[in-house]
Parts: C-alpha cells; sequence; structure tokens
C-alpha cells in the first residue's frame, strides 16, 4: 500500500506508523519534519506552508509510486501539514515498510528528497521581529536545510 | 481570441497581487510562447524569466504546447518539508 495525503490539522506519525506495519514487516523507518526555531540567524516564531493542493496530491502519489518500484515494494505513507505552524510542530512524515531495512530507510529518504524538489509546496517564515519572508531554497544565500 | 488563466502561488501570488492572471492564446503557443505573453502584461513583469510550469499538473518543457482549457501554473522555487 502507499498513501499520500496534504493535512491542515497535527501529524500523528504513530497512526502512520500502524498504517504501514504487517506481519511481513522486519523494519520500519521514519521521518519526521519539524519546524526549527532558528533559521539563517533569525529566530523563527513559526512557518506558514501553502501549496498548489491539486499538483501536490498527484506528484507525491507520482513519487511513492516511483519508490515502490525501486525498492522492492515498501509499504509507505506520508502526510504533508499545511496551514500555520508553530515551533517544535510536525510538518512532515514519512513511513515505510518492509521486510527488510535497506528497502524500508531508502524508501523514505527518496520520497523526502524527492518531495524537497518537485512537490508544490511553499513556506513563509514568521519571525520574532514581525516580519514574514518566502523561503527560497534555489537562492544563493539560503542556507535552509531542514 | 483564446484565453488561458495562468495559477499564481506564494511569492509569485504575491509579486503580481492576485492568485491568477488570465492570458491570451494563439493556436499553436507553447508554454514558451505563453510566458512570454505573460511577462508582456504589466503586473506579471515582476515575475522571473524562467520560471517553473506546470500544465495539467504535471512540470512541462517551454517546448510544450499549450491548448484553451489547460490547468496552467507557475511553480516558485518549492520549499516542502
Amino acid at each position: 500500500m502507499s498513501r499520500s495525503t496534504l493535512v491542515d490539522r497535527p501529524i500523528d506519525a504513530t497512526a502512520l506508523i500502524a498504517e504501514v506495519t504487517s506481519p511481513a514487516c522486519g523494519a520500519i523507518a521514519l521521518f519526521i519534519g519539524t519546524v526549527r526555531d532558528t533559521n539563517d540567524g533569525r529566530t523563527v516564531t513559526g512557518i506558514e506552508y501553502t501549496a498548489y493542493l491539486a499538483m501536490a496530491e498527484a506528484e507525491l502519489a507520482r513519487i511513492l509510486a516511483e519508490a515502490v518500484r525501486l525498492f522492492d515494494r515498501p509499504a509507505i505513507a506520508i502526510e504533508h501539514r499545511i496551514g500555520t505552524l508553530d515551533v517544535g510542530e510536525i510538518s512532515v512524515a514519512i513511513v515505510a515498510g518492509h521486510a527488510h531495512r535497506a528497502p524500508a530507510l531508502d524508501s523514505v529518504r527518496y520520497v523526502i528528497e524527492q518531495l524537497k524538489k518537485r512537490v508544490p509546496i511553499w513556506k513563509r517564515e514568521h519571525y520574532s521581529d514581525g516580519e514574514r519572508a518566502w523561503i527560497d531554497p534555489t537562492a544563493p544565500d539560503c542556507e535552509v536545510v531542514a | 481570441m483564446p484565453v488561458v488563466t495562468v495559477q499564481l502561488f506564494a511569492s509569485y501570488a504575491e509579486l503580481v497581487g492576485s492568485p491568477a492572471i488570465v492570458v491570451p492564446l494563439a493556436e499553436g503557443d507553447t508554454v514558451s510562447d505563453l510566458l512570454r505573453s505573460l511577462r508582456s502584461m504589466p503586473p506579471a513583469s515582476m515575475l522571473p524569466d524562467a520560471p517553473r510550469i506546470a500544465v495539467n499538473r504535471v512540470f512541462a518543457q517551454h517546448s510544450t504546447l499549450v491548448q484553451p482549457g489547460d490547468e496552467i501554473a507557475l511553480i516558485p522555487p518549492v520549499a516542502g518539508g
């Protein structure tokens, strides 16, 4: 199975783990992305995520289908949050289950790296001085690495 | 003349001051032609020269043909995760 969704409520990683767990699993890998309190030397108070929803859902489904094909048919579930998040909140959770650890770990890595390149989701950081800025990971002076 | 609606998101919507812009379309126009028409419209002149563009929810080449009724969107640098 594979499932991807954009959600506007808190992400429950435990529920995602349950979705991919089966008696055939010998390994379950989990990645959680969270909102960090600093970026490029500035104090971040929250992040606002927006998306081109229809395409983001479609692109995520394509990425999961690729991972299923590339890594020996893992079970994968992913949720990405949309809306305004506080520091420490989960922005994305990806879980992969497989008989063996390598396909589970490789799937999770593949999905998060492709998501960061291809899925039309954007974030605007809110800073402690009241300013807000759209993050452009392709800008030469941008140090966004999360 | 046929037109297409180009959806704008995030920083691009902010630059243009609108979530969408209607652009005239000639028969045989490619994504590249569409971008040229778009950039000749004053509110869109602030946009970058060669933004990523999606046609019907898939990233498109600049040589892709555009048809009336296609779902077109300009995609600012993505920052999910």
